[in-house]
């Protein structure tokens, strides 16, 4: 009665339901976010000259050749294509200074992949975003270099010597704000990504129109901290800076855009990820103006990370239909 | 216009007009059927004939005494060859009895099933018990997929007021066009249909659900309704899975139906545009269900088709008649690409919930092992229970049954959707099967 068929080539496949997938994918996925990373990685080339390209291809090289080394250790499966420690690599450095000595870089992406990701188990298992990590490590290690800013050029002269303040820390320690083209455009001192509000803007919203990203995050993020830094500039005109100011300046955008929405390390919950992108928010605007530092988007974002596990778990939503019954 | 529909859930794509254009066919007679005994979910039937016994088409041949439960027919006119398990396109082996077609009757054999004639069924005579005895001696099941016995879902207790009744005309799944042909080519049936299951529950209002998509079906529909005051059409987003009975109901009249309840918790009855049909054929024409729509399609088939389909009928005989398979490793899978069931024989009989049998090739069919799961909550957004599937698959996966059931796994209803959206291509619904599985065998034991 069975009729077992012996072609090798003409055989039954039985697995259980669905029998169909969407086009998509990790490395899709993953190599589109890389797409959306351009038009900040141009500008920053573009404001910063050569360095910001060495900058971005060290750390780069550096966070692929550590997941190599740990997935070739541990014999596991080589995931070096999907992109992801790529984009690792370029945020790294997108947060950088341009004038960053590029063996620092280096060693950024080695920490970055190695402590950030692969100790945790690699892609999806690490609590916090390897870049922030990487560059919480530099900021620890190399307190001076990391906060030694270049002027932005407008040529591909490398930049050597000429050092001068970011927007932040002429606000914070001098009172002198930055005119708001000069922080759209990206035409003023800072790390190679976060200078541009309108380049991470254009990636932004070719992730948001691929619907690789939700307007949840970045949206309670950016709007967290336009009413709270709101609050202090109404409290105190002269001494708080404006809350557009607070949101062009920095790594707000890069972060709010490309950070707070990582999927591994941000919550899954909608109701978390407000809460996430809120308390994030309030956080940077609590670091900028009673902190030491004059910026707090990246403690901001990995002290939220550290507590994602606890709100995935008490953001659960409603089930459909889950009411008493009678 | 203004569309409804439910949160959540996926736009996959279609494939609808493999064969959505091409009308009903008649399946030639086959030469022998195999007639399971349980076809249905509830208790299994117990044969009425013997080997060897001369039965006619229509003739009952399983029965039993259960409230849910269904008869089962003859689907020809033979002789029974053989009363054993055979396999069944569920999984497994199932007792059934098999009929050789008598000689006297050629595969030709003209199908009032498909007829286009409609003549108007008067159900002013009848009562709600007439109804639901005619439903159950039929052998009416819903035709959807499920298979549950409509009569069962037509008696509600005495406390449930049911108000209204869904006829679902959604076909959701992608490739399946056996309802979207049913509606174009029966309307009028598929209507004196619901007017009688909505007399059945004493109901007052019928909505008839129809995805946008198909438009011929719902204008058609939409016309020949006009003139019954508590018919009403509702066109629906084009969404999987809308012809869920939950997801269904929200979209059409907004009501949600509780956690671990039935659609009369929410004072509905859902029923399928086929059950609609045969419950016509049952009151007007006396005929018992023994052929249903199957639409024969996919990249796999050389011809597709929309065939009548005597119940019994094996799926290799259905094939041949499209023309056969496409050489080289495929699938086939009973219903559709999303809720289907992989065959691994084609020896197995077309049922009652046999909606569609679907060809797919290998390259059709994403095969690749799966990878991490990235938590890009792809799975939250698309599961329409509004569960967390990432964390369910693993609960089920790691036996953790107490968490299972403290994130509500047994309110899944295993659409698909999280397995479909997950870009690490991880199995979540098989996992989260497995989970629900794990828990009833908990509860069992602690019982």
């Amino acid at each position: 009665m069975p009729e077992i068929k012996e072609k090798k080539d003409d055989l039954l496949i039985v697995s259980s339901s669905p029998h169909i997938h969407t086009v998509e994918n990790i490395p899709r996925i993953m190599h589109n976010v890389i797409l959306s990373l351009f038009p900040p990685m141009g500008v920053s080339v573009y404001f910063f000259g050569m360095n910001a390209l060495l900058l971005m291809l060290t750390s780069t090289v550096a966070c692929i050749l550590t997941e190599y080394v740990f997935q070739k250790g541990r014999k596991k499966e080589i995931t070096i294509g999907d992109g992801s420690a790529i984009i690792t690599g370029l945020l790294l450095a997108l947060t950088l200074p341009p004038a960053f000595p590029l063996w620092a870089a280096a060693l950024g992406g080695i920490v970055a992949m190695s402590l950030g990701k692969h100790i945790f188990g690699g892609l999806g298992y690490n609590i916090f975003n390897p870049a922030l990590l990487g560059r919480a490590f530099l900021q620890a290690a190399f307190p001076v270099m990391i906060t030694t800013w270049s002027a932005p050029l407008t040529g591909s002269i490398p930049v050597d010597g000429v050092t001068t303040a970011t927007p932040l820390s002429l606000m914070k320690f001098e009172g002198q704000m930055t005119p708001y083209l000069n922080l759209l455009f990206g035409n003023v001192s800072g790390s190679l990504g976060e200078t541009s509000a309108i380049a991470i803007l254009i990636g932004a919203i070719y992730l948001l129109y691929k619907g690789y990203i939700n307007l949840r995050q970045p949206f309670s993020y950016i709007g967290a901290i336009f009413v709270s830094g709101g609050i202090f500039w109404l409290i105190s005109p002269d001494k708080y800076p404006d809350p557009i100011f607070h949101i062009l300046s920095g790594g707000v955008m890069l972060g709010a855009f490309f950070m707070v929405t990582d999927y591994v390390t941000t919550p899954t919950t909608p109701l978390g990820q407000w809460i996430f992108g809120i308390a994030a928010g309030f956080l940077v605007v609590i670091i900028r103006l009673f902190g030491g530092l004059p910026e707090g988007v990246m403690y901001s974002i990995l002290l939220m990370n550290a507590i994602t596990p606890l709100l995935n778990r008490y953001t659960r939503p409603k089930i459909f239909g889950e009411v008493k019954v009678g | 216009m203004n569309l409804k529909t439910f949160k959540h859930g996926i736009h996959p794509t279609y494939n609808k007009e493999f064969t959505s254009g091409k009308g009903i066919e008649n399946c030639p007679v086959p030469k022998k059927v195999i007639i399971p005994l349980q076809q249905h979910i509830g208790r299994p039937c117990k044969p009425l004939v013997k080997k060897g016994d001369e039965v006619t088409e229509g003739q009952k041949i399983g029965d039993v005494e259960a409230f849910v439960s269904t008869p089962v027919h003859a689907s020809i006119t033979g002789k029974v060859t053989d009363i054993a398990p055979y396999p069944y396109p569920l999984g497994g082996m199932v007792q059934s009895i098999v009929i050789q077609r008598s000689e006297d009757i050629s595969d030709k054999t003209s199908n009032d099933f498909n007829n286009k004639e409609n003549s108007k069924l008067d159900i002013s005579s009848l009562t709600s018990e007439d109804i639901r005895l005619a439903v159950h001696s039929a052998g009416i099941v819903g035709l959807g997929g499920a298979a549950f016995p409509t009569h069962v879902k037509l008696s509600p207790p005495e406390n449930k007021e049911i108000d209204a009744i869904i006829i679902n005309g959604c076909e959701c799944e992608p490739y399946l066009t056996a309802d979207d042909r049913l509606m174009v080519e029966h309307s009028e049936k598929i209507l004196y249909g619901a007017l009688a299951i909505m007399k059945a529950v004493n109901a007052g209002k019928i909505y008839i659900g129809i995805e946008a998509n198909k438009k011929d079906a719902l204008s058609l529909i939409k016309e020949k309704s006009a003139h019954f005051k508590e018919i009403q059409v509702v066109a629906l987003q084009v969404k999987y899975p809308q012809g869920a009975e939950k997801m269904l109901i929200k979209a059409v009249l907004n009501r949600d139906v509780p956690l671990g309840g039935l659609p009369m918790d929410a004072g509905v009855v859902v029923q399928n545009v086929g059950t609609a049909f045969a419950a016509y054929n049952a009151l007007q024409n006396k005929k018992p269900l023994t052929q249903r729509v199957v639409t024969v399609t996919g990249p796999g088939i050389t011809e597709p088709k929309n065939l009548m389909v005597r119940i019994g009928t094996p799926f290799s005989d259905v094939i041949d008649v499209c023309g056969g398979i496409k050489e080289g490793n495929k699938k086939v899978i009973m219903g559709g690409p999303m809720m289907g069931i992989a065959q691994s024989r084609l020896d197995v009989p077309v049922i009652k919930g046999t909606s569609g049998i679907l060809v797919l090739m290998e390259s059709d069919t994403i095969r690749d092992f799966y990878k991490p799961c990235i938590r890009c909550a792809g799975c939250v957004d698309a599961c329409p229970m509004k569960l967390i599937p990432y964390r369910l698959s693993d609960f089920g996966r790691f036996h953790m049954t107490e968490e299972f059931k403290e994130y509500g796994g047994m309110g899944c209803i295993e659409c698909g959707c999280c397995s479909f959206t997950c870009p690490s291509n991880r199995p979540l619904v098989h996992w989260i099967r497995i989970g629900k599985l794990r828990l009833r065998e908990a509860e069992k034991k602690s019982a």
